[in-house]
């Protein structure tokens, strides 16, 4: 019978000792610039994508003003019209696409490795500075006016009838790409190539499989953005005729590609999620993941299935009856290995020791709001439904659903679990607390009436509706109001605690991983002495065991 | 659970890391050159599975619209000098040719072997992208460069003018985006002659070379499919 | 402010059997999170953690467990399949006797044609208790058509027909919106479909005194001289029209085509692209000519032209079946230039 108590205090609390660790090893802004060491980056890529957070926050709740009443009297049309593509265009690819990847896992993945650094470490810099590029096309696009075809981009409207700053985007986009692109190849190399002796396949934390499953996703899919993109811009500035019928081209052939890649990408912004959620699961139940190779195998199932069935997004959009079929019984399966995991997680529950800490309420919150996004993907998948919901406001609840009340959370509990491995330092427990309570009744409150008031019939992307769609909609600005409240308590008692928070030890959460094997911070090499393997994926009583012999705390 | 340890970083586990004996361009995150040379090849392998798939987009939008205009196909390949292509076809194939052996040259420390390969290869490289330049310039005098101002063609009808267009936007874009790889690996390659005259490589560091044929050779391959489907349609 | 919907109006004959689907998935998917709520937050009290109880009793999962909750959702989720796709093929076959209306969307407007020459923008009389058959194109960037209280929604798209239908069963007026992004006024695309009682459409039909649309479509026919080609005699230069509509032709080079409303716009405007077995390639096109009203027109006249007495007419095909002519994309996209003059945009 394992003991049901932890002996590890030496490891929670602070060691007395001050040590030199990846902050205070150089000093400079150049130090930080001209890095090479994973953690920094993690902390340039977490300034860089909490800005454009803010920024697709701020537009956000614009749009939600504007729809406190029927009518558009805020803003006119076009300037309506271009806040929501800009919410769309930062919000995916410079905030959601990255965010837990190039944050969470550029720091954390090497070090759950056992590895010194990222396999190409110059590389993984330059994915920085090519996402600030892409980044910085955006920024001027919003200065210079902005981009009114919607994210999806569209044709012909995209091409031959929009005059605002379609190319200037499409290019912003396509730079961004390939910072994607470099560190989900760095990513793979490393994981082959750069374990621990001792770290076997089915030894790696579910995180590293997770990963790996959307590297392997991003590898494959978002060279197909890019060269739609490309075509996109040929077609913009030649004036040629590749997607617009009136020159000779289809409109839905751009659909399709477009969609071969962005169907993927949706599993690029949820996977990661998955995998801080299946950390944060058995962390903060100290138990291992129940069905570890099933949970395993899912973000295989999910990365591979994900390919097959993009054209559900032109259900309504002039595809054969056949296709259709085809697409919506794919569909159907893609959501199997999803709802594993969510069986998996909950049982890991069971008989466990269940924190009550603030990224185990993001935990909680997690997976109750993918359930729900994901079954209503159920719906969407439906092909009698689709053709009634298809672009109307359920569409945008649903996607907000799995994007925010699934991907956002599972950031903000990563952040939350690795705060005092990346700065530490212990956050405020209890404005934590609060602000996931927050954030929990704001993003329902926000989301759910969307639901019901895209069945009764409001489309989306209007800036304008039907009277009756009034009351929904303002419940709906209501919720924006909590959610952007608990987003904005993070920001700054997070700040706090970097001066004036307490101390953590090296392993303050009692969890199993090698990067809790190491100091807070970690020195810049992450281990003084590579860490050898010899337990299974968070087995708590061998680590532990472990890490009282180890020299590397 | 078993104490087994993983491969050849266990060695290096137990002793104490030396740096007497540490080659000058191994990283130092990484165990050993041999862990380097894999992980680096690995990741030239990944890059240009993603670069097949950026490639591959266009060459799926081509076969759907050759299929859909298939008259318009034959005659926009018409518009091409197979000749001319077919020329370049074997000067490209060539200089995979020479940087084989620019590997090989790397591989055996043969220092002035290996530069004079990887300065052909740069060479041959140079004289496919000045034929395509040259082709560039036949096509645009004879108004075929795709655009509402520029494309001044005609054909039998007006929807095959356009169509013929559709394809010449193919061509230019699937040629430019090749030649604009050519480009990066020209550019790559001086740096590579650079650093073989300097003496950088030999048996036991050659990965950089080997990978760089790599990213050459998929350049090659990408050309072989271009040629036939835009020339010999 | 004080009315508002959560439920939508059931005003046609499918609708009931969207929302029964709907509320079926409401109710499934509803209690199963419900269920994952109440067993998450249940262990997480249940279990929490306290002195006693630091690390967790590991026990070794059965592996039935984990195939039970991956079967019975497959299951469940390829029934769900199977009730989309019923219900999404009735809605695709469009049922015999349909009043025949044209559509076209732009820039933000609907216009719709009734059969009978009533024209109308951004307001659709039908009667109660018809079958509706709406053929629709676009003359810009792509739109889409969705009748709300209908259940019914088509993407609308520049030079390719598409056409759908809906059956209304209550009188009253619903929402029309445009529901593709199209620019600026995409919120203001929209109308107002009016269910009226037969007698009532009857009497507003009066109302138009146009002549029909096919009739328009003679006089069109006899403008542009079609008629000097197309004649019902021996050794005349084009096929005959009569009857042809919903038929399969043999082409020039061997292949098949089914002369559907797709086919009938590519011959007017792009006639060289499929040419009928035995005539020559000698049929001008009337690009920049005819406009897209005046293509509707046209169409119904030769729609509307009875077979010969030798020949049997075909019954008019489902709404798809055009769509699966060819390519991983739907139907051939027309070719047209833009030459016409209602495609100005802004």
């Amino acid at each position: 019978m394992t003991s049901t108590t932890i002996d590890d205090a030496p490891y929670i609390e602070p060691s007395t000792k001050e040590r030199r660790n990846y902050l205070n090893d150089e000093y400079g802004v150049l130090s930080w610039l001209l890095t090479k060491d994973h953690k920094r980056i993690a902390i340039l890529y977490l300034i860089s994508v909490s800005i454009f957070f803010v920024v697709g926050g701020v537009i956000a709740f614009l749009m939600r003003l504007e729809l406190l009443t029927p009518e558009g009297d805020l803003f006119t049309s076009d300037t309506y019209n271009k806040l929501f593509t800009l919410h769309g265009v930062v919000m995916i690819f410079f905030f959601l696409i990255p965010a837990i990847p190039a944050v969470i896992g550029n720091f954390i993945l090497p070090i759950m490795l056992g590895a010194k650094d990222l396999a190409f470490p110059k590389l993984n810099l330059a994915s920085w500075y090519i996402y600030i590029i892409g980044g910085t096309f955006g920024v001027i696009v919003i200065i210079t006016g902005g981009v009114d075809t919607g994210w999806t981009f569209y044709t012909p409207y995209s091409t031959q009838f929009s005059n605002t700053k379609v190319f200037l985007t499409t290019m912003g986009a396509f730079i961004t790409g390939f910072s994607s692109i470099l560190t989900g190849l760095n990513f793979l190399v490393t994981i082959h190539r750069m374990r621990a002796p001792g770290l076997t396949w089915f030894r790696l934390p579910l995180f590293v499989w997770s990963m790996y499953a959307t590297s392997v996703v991003i590898m494959l899919a978002t060279p197909v953005l890019a060269i739609t993109l490309v075509l996109l811009m040929v077609e913009r500035v030649l004036r040629v005729g590749i997607f617009d019928p009136a020159l000779g081209g289809d409109p839905v052939l751009y659909q399709h590609l477009f969609w071969f890649y962005s169907h993927p990408a949706v599993y690029i912004m949820i996977l990661p999620g998955m995998a801080v959620i299946s950390e944060c699961v058995a962390a903060f139940t100290r138990k291992k993941v129940f069905g570890y190779k099933f949970v395993a195998f899912s973000s295989l199932a999910i990365a591979f299935l994900g390919f097959l069935v993009w054209a559900h997004h032109l259900f309504v959009a002039g595809i054969s009856v056949y296709a259709a079929l085809v697409f919506s019984f794919l569909t159907m399966l893609v959501a199997v290995p999803s709802a594993i995991k969510v069986f998996n997680w909950t049982a890991t529950m069971y008989k466990a020791s269940v924190s009550w800490n603030t990224p185990m309420l993001y935990v909680l919150g997690f997976i109750g709001l993918f359930t729900i996004g994901g079954v209503t993907g159920l719906f969407l998948g439906a092909l009698g439904v689709d053709v009634h919901v298809h672009d109307s406001y359920f569409v945008v609840a649903h996607f907000h659903y799995i994007m925010v009340g699934g991907t956002i959370m599972a950031y903000l509990a990563g952040i939350h679990y690795w705060w005092p491995k990346i700065t530490g330092r212990m956050y405020p427990e209890w404005w934590a607390r609060l602000s996931a309570l927050l954030v929990f009744v704001g993003f329902n409150l926000t989301f759910f009436p969307q639901f019901l008031v895209g069945y009764v019939g409001m489309p989306r992307r209007y800036h304008a509706y039907a009277p009756e769609f009034q009351v929904l909609n303002v419940l709906s600005t209501a919720g924006a109001t909590v959610l952007a409240m608990g987003y904005l308590l993070p920001m700054i008692y997070l700040g706090w605690s970097l001066k004036f928070g307490r101390k953590a030890g090296a392993n303050p959460w009692g969890a199993a991983g090698l990067e809790w094997a190491t100091t807070s911070p970690p020195p810049k090499e992450n281990f003084h002495e590579t860490p050898v393997v010899t337990w299974d994926a968070y087995d708590y009583p061998a680590f532990l065991k472990a890490m009282r012999e180890t020299q590397n705390v | 659970m078993s104490d087994v340890t993983l491969h050849h970083g266990a060695e290096h586990a137990a002793e104490p890391h030396k740096h007497a004996h540490h080659h000058p361009f191994l990283q130092h995150h990484f165990e050993d050159l041999g862990q380097q040379h894999e992980a680096s090849t690995l990741g030239m392998w990944f890059f240009v599975a993603q670069e097949i798939l950026f490639f591959g987009g266009a060459f799926c939008a081509y076969f759907i619209y050759r299929g859909m205009y298939h008259d318009a196909w034959k005659l926009g390949s018409h518009h091409q000098d197979w000749k001319i292509g077919a020329a370049n076809t074997v000067v490209l194939i060539l200089s995979s040719l020479t940087m084989a052996l620019a590997v090989w040259g790397a591989q055996g420390a043969k220092r002035k072997f290996t530069a004079l390969m990887l300065i052909l290869t740069l060479i041959l490289g140079g004289i496919f992208v000045g034929v395509k330049g040259y082709e560039y310039s036949v096509h645009i005098d004879h108004g075929l460069f795709p655009g509402a101002q520029t494309y001044t063609n005609v054909e039998a009808t007006p929807e095959l003018t356009q169509q013929v267009q559709l394809f010449m936007t193919f061509y230019f874009t699937m040629t430019g985006l090749h030649a604009l790889h050519m480009i990066i690996g020209a550019g790559l390659l001086l740096w590579f002659i650079k650093r073989t005259w300097r003496g950088d490589f030999g048996p036991e560091y050659y990965g950089p070379v080997e990978i760089m044929g790599l990213y050459w050779h998929f350049v090659d391959i990408v050309w072989i499919f271009l040629f036939p489907l835009l020339y010999l349609v | 402010m004080t009315d508002f919907p959560l439920f939508p109006e059931q005003a046609s004959s499918v609708a009931p059997l969207v929302d029964g689907l709907y509320l079926f998935l409401v109710a499934v998917t509803g209690a199963v999170s419900i269920l994952i709520w109440l067993v998450i937050f249940y262990f997480a009290i249940k279990y929490r953690r306290r002195p006693d109880n630091e690390l967790a009793q590991e026990q070794e999962p059965p592996a039935i467990l984990e195939m039970t909750w991956t079967v019975i959702p497959l299951l469940v989720f390829i029934g769900i399949f199977i009730a989309g796709a019923w219900v999404f093929m009735r809605m695709n076959v469009v049922p015999a006797n349909a009043l025949e209306i044209y559509a076209t969307g732009r820039q933000w407007m609907w216009k719709f044609q009734h059969p009978t020459g009533q024209r109308e923008i951004n307001e659709l009389h039908v009667p109660v208790g018809r079958t509706v058959k709406l053929t629709v194109a676009s003359e810009d960037v792509i739109h889409s058509l969705w009748f709300p209280s209908f259940r019914v929604k088509q993407d609308v798209l520049p030079n390719r027909y598409r056409a759908f239908w809906f059956q209304a069963t209550k009188t009253g007026r619903f929402h029309i919106f445009c529901a593709e992004y199209c620019g600026t006024q995409h919120s203001g695309m929209i109308g107002s479909v009016v269910v009226m009682e037969p007698t009532d459409y009857q009497r507003w039909l009066a109302g138009g005194t146009e002549g029909s649309l096919a009739s328009q479509g003679e006089k069109l026919f006899q403008k542009y001289a079609c008629n000097t080609c197309h004649m019902d005699t021996a050794g005349a230069r084009g096929p005959v029209l009569a009857g042809l509509y919903g038929k399969t032709r043999p082409l020039m080079d061997g292949a098949n085509v089914l002369v559907d409303d797709n086919y009938i716009r590519e011959s007017i405007l792009n006639p060289q692209a499929k040419i009928a077995a035995g005539f020559q390639p000698i049929m001008p096109t009337f690009q920049g000519q005819v406009n897209e009203e005046d293509l509707i027109r046209l169409l119904s006249y030769v729609k509307s032209l009875p077979a010969p007495q030798s020949q049997q007419v075909q019954p008019v095909e489902s709404a798809q079946s055009q769509a699966t002519a060819s390519g991983a994309t739907g139907s051939q996209p027309v070719v047209i230039p833009p030459a016409t003059s209602t495609t100005t945009n802004q």
